[in-house]
């Protein structure tokens, strides 16, 4: 019943997106500069019907309706129901769904948010977004249809990956497809903008809220999938350069450059071309990650079933995006000239911009090389944190001091103010004092403290200086702050984590450091649909004489069966406290991995903040930069 | 200019996209139960006890074979043992035994412990040998037939199920 009703749903909504693209042609022909309110109900009814498909894949997965082979699959009676919503959308077929329904809820947005902006360009977005949106839907329909039967009806489903059922996973893809399927909605007014001709300032205004919100989204999207890995997979780290954690790290160098290069197209004119380039990239490489995960040709923690037909399809939908896009590109690109003087605002962006690309370039490449070798050689290497680092951390400092000084400068000005001022000299100071706490002799973690420790400060001077003026730019204050808080918690995090592996027996202790950890005892028990092995452990720090209690767990998932290895994290203001055990099997003797990570707390707090800037520009577009 | 950037660019695209389509029918899951009904290599192994050499043709002498790959510090290698044993009475397979990646010492302690099943033992304390049958952890047993084809392939420890099912194709 539910299965026929999601496959009428979607089919009308999928009718609704081709009568909109026939609809927008016919327009373009018509004179006049409004969109007829036929094409406004058909947008309503597009987004109606695509709601309620999913509407109905949920409730599916409320009731446990097993006579739908994904709810089937992916869902179990005894999930708490937490789980069971997000089991819809825990799934390749479920996750198609949310897509279009981003895509279909954007474009509908758009339609109505502009209502006053040049019609052709209007109706070029829609017939661009549109046919993405048919294209997915017939993806949808034909090759991974939640909504397919099974028939006789199952008494019990499969159940949830365990390592899926966690609050932050829950919410971290639709965050993250908010963000990068966001970006969908710039694709199309990029290309419309192109053929229609729009001029800059008002394809910036346009454009601008789009980004902001997209970018908001898809950094929260990074950190809580961040936060995910660190309190899930018992790793004991929050970036792991995973491929698929840099499928979603590269659309964001993108919307990050794209979001400096706007405010050039909105202030000075200038980067028309660029700033459609970026737009056009960003989605595509938002395809491209979803090419990765989805088609099964990496290897990862994100891996979603093998079925290269899947694949395909998204290959052959990426050809033919980015060949026309390339088409639409140099067939209506318009060619500008305009020289930057150095030293200006917008010289400053457009180095931002070098650097985002440069990032891009590196991970795109470690995140590639690996996939190309094996395909092309058959030779199997991974390319690990060590690549990132080494060539990622020394182009910090030159960005931390960009971002220091590009926003001191004013638009179009040459003047070169004093290169020593009060606050370096205060920063130097404020590094001194901690180099001389910490001790540190690594002159490039040195180097990273310093300039992050200039930016913090400078930032907050701006915030003063702002606040007299009565003229704040709240945005890019509070980023620009997040970041240089980001990078100095995570260098000092780097300078001060304690990590030891180690095999004890019950009744054992072991010292490590300043830190003696004793195993004190161990139980079962019972969870909802798992079982459990819990340690206790007692973890006193010789130093300061103060005693933990950590109680790691070895989880036994009934349905599908699983074994999770939980950490125990005692989280505190200022450092975590991080155990994680594994048995060796049929022995009495466990491993244990002993973390101690300062200032987690304030890492996953800078990145808010950071985020916080993106939210501030939406709600704040009409304020000066 | 602007076509030299064009022709440029969907050359590098066009090499992107080839190797996406090409990297989608490369098997990134190993799955060695793919192997039952191929033959396996003729390749040589070294004895347990005296480094000789045996070669894997050889085999075809013998009506059935049973490769167990194990060692002593597996615990459901310990588990499936006495089935092992029960196996090894019967006179129409040879069970050869492929210690994997174990010490000798402990290896030989294991044996007087819980009994010899093996007609032969293999060495290979390296697990590259055992990479040519398809073995990349253990407790494995591969069932072989005179033409050097795999007929069963158990992963993990061997139960009483799996036993009877041994008996029965060997009986035929």
């Amino acid at each position: 019943m539910l299965s026929n009703l999601g496959i009428i749903f979607s089919s009308i909504s999928l009718l609704a997106s081709l009568f909109l693209i026939h609809l927008s042609f016919v327009e373009l022909k018509v004179s006049g500069d409004k969109i007829p309110k036929k094409i406004y109900k058909f947008s309503l009814v597009q987004l109606i019907f695509s709601l309620l498909s999913f509407l109905i894949l949920l409730t599916g997965y409320i009731f446990s309706d097993f006579s739908m082979i994904n709810v089937y699959e992916n869902s179990h009676t005894t999930k708490p129901l937490f789980y069971k919503i997000s089991g819809t959308w825990g799934n390749h077929e479920g996750s198609l769904l949310l897509w279009i329904n981003i895509l279909v809820i954007f474009s509908f947005l758009f339609l109505i948010l502009n209502k006053n902006k040049n019609k052709n360009f209007k109706i070029f977005t829609l017939i661009f977004q549109n046919l993405l949106i048919s294209i997915f839907f017939i993806f949808l329909l034909t090759n991974s249809n939640p909504f397919s039967p099974v028939f006789p009806v199952p008494n019990e489903g499969l159940g949830l990956n365990p390592i899926l059922q966690d609050p932050a996973l829950a919410i971290h893809p639709p965050l993250l497809y908010v963000g990068f399927v966001g970006s969908s909605i710039y694709f199309s007014a990029a290309l419309a903008a192109l053929i229609s001709k729009v001029e800059a300032k008002s394809l910036a205004i346009t454009l601008k809220p789009w980004i902001s919100i997209s970018w908001f989204f898809q950094t929260i999207g990074i950190l809580v999938g961040s936060i995910w890995a660190y309190y899930e997979l018992g790793w004991g780290g929050y970036w792991f350069w995973d491929p698929v954690e840099n499928s979603s790290l590269m659309p964001w160098f993108l919307m990050t450059a794209l979001l400096h290069s706007v405010l050039v197209l909105e202030r000075r004119m200038g980067l028309y071309s660029w700033v459609i380039i970026l737009s056009i990239l960003t989605f595509t490489m938002s395809v491209v990650g979803t090419f990765l995960v989805r088609s099964g040709i990496l290897n990862s923690v994100h891996t979603f079933a093998n079925d290269p037909s899947r694949g395909l399809f998204i290959l052959t939908f990426l050809v033919l995006m980015v060949f026309s896009s390339i088409f639409i590109f140099f067939k209506y690109a318009p060619s500008e000239k305009k020289n930057y003087r150095i030293f200006s605002k917008e010289f400053f962006i457009l180095i931002n911009n070098w650097f985002m690309i440069f990032f891009l370039a590196v991970v795109l490449i470690g995140t590639l090389y690996p996939v190309f070798l094996d395909t092309l050689s058959g030779e199997k290497i991974s390319v690990g944190p060590p690549y990132y680092n080494f060539i990622l951390t020394p182009f910090l400092i030159p960005l931390l001091f960009l971002m220091t000084s590009g926003p001191k400068h004013k638009w179009v000005s040459s003047e070169t103010k004093k290169f020593f001022d009060i606050i370096l000299f205060l920063s130097v100071f404020l590094f001194l004092i901690i180099f001389f706490v910490i001790k540190e002799n690594n002159l490039l973690i040195n180097l990273i403290l310093l300039f992050s420790i200039y930016l913090i400060i400078q930032t907050i001077f701006d915030f003063y200086e702002n606040l007299k003026n009565r003229n704040i730019n709240l945005s890019r204050i509070t980023s620009h702050f997040g970041f240089g808080l980001l990078i100095f918690f995570i260098s000092i995090n780097h300078i001060f984590s304690v990590e030891s592996n180690f095999n004890v027996r019950m009744g054992e202790k072991k010292d490590i450091k300043n830190y003696v950890i004793k195993f004190e005892n161990l139980e079962t028990s019972s969870g909802n649909n798992y079982k459990s092995v819990i340690g206790y452990f007692e973890i006193l720090n010789k130093k300061k004489l103060i005693k933990e209690n950590l109680r790691p767990e070895i989880r036994i998932y009934n349905q599908p069966k699983t074994i999770t290895y939980e950490a125990s994290i005692n989280s505190n203001l200022f450092s975590d406290t991080y155990l994680t055990m594994s048995n060796i099997s049929d022995s009495d003797i466990f491993n244990i991995k002993f973390q101690k990570k300062p200032f987690m707390n304030f890492i996953w707090f800078s990145v808010l903040l950071i985020s916080l800037g993106g939210i501030l520009n939406f709600f704040n577009r009409k304020k000066e930069i | 200019m602007k076509k030299i950037h064009l022709i440029i660019i969907c050359i590098f695209l066009i090499f992107i996209f080839t190797t996406f389509y090409l990297s989608l029918d490369n098997k990134k899951i190993y799955n060695t139960e793919d192997m039952v009904g191929q033959k396996i290599d003729k390749v040589e192994l070294t004895l347990f006890n005296n480094n000789k050499t045996f070669n894997t043709k050889e085999i075809s002498n013998y009506k059935f074979t049973l490769f167990n790959f194990w060692a002593s510090w597996c615990a459901p290698c310990r588990k499936e043992h006495k089935n092992l044993i029960k196996l090894s009475k019967n006179k129409n397979l040879k069970i050869i035994g492929v210690n994997f990646k174990d010490n000798k010492t402990q290896a030989k302690e294991f044996l007087q412990e819980m009994g010899d099943p093996f007609f032969i033992l293999i060495k290979d304390p390296k697990g590259k040998q055992s990479v040519n049958f398809g073995v990349y952890g253990i407790p494995e047993t591969i069932l072989v037939n005179q033409d050097l084809e795999i007929l069963k392939k158990y992963i993990g420890p061997l139960d009483i199920k799996d036993v009877n099912e041994i008996k029965k194709i060997v009986k035929q």
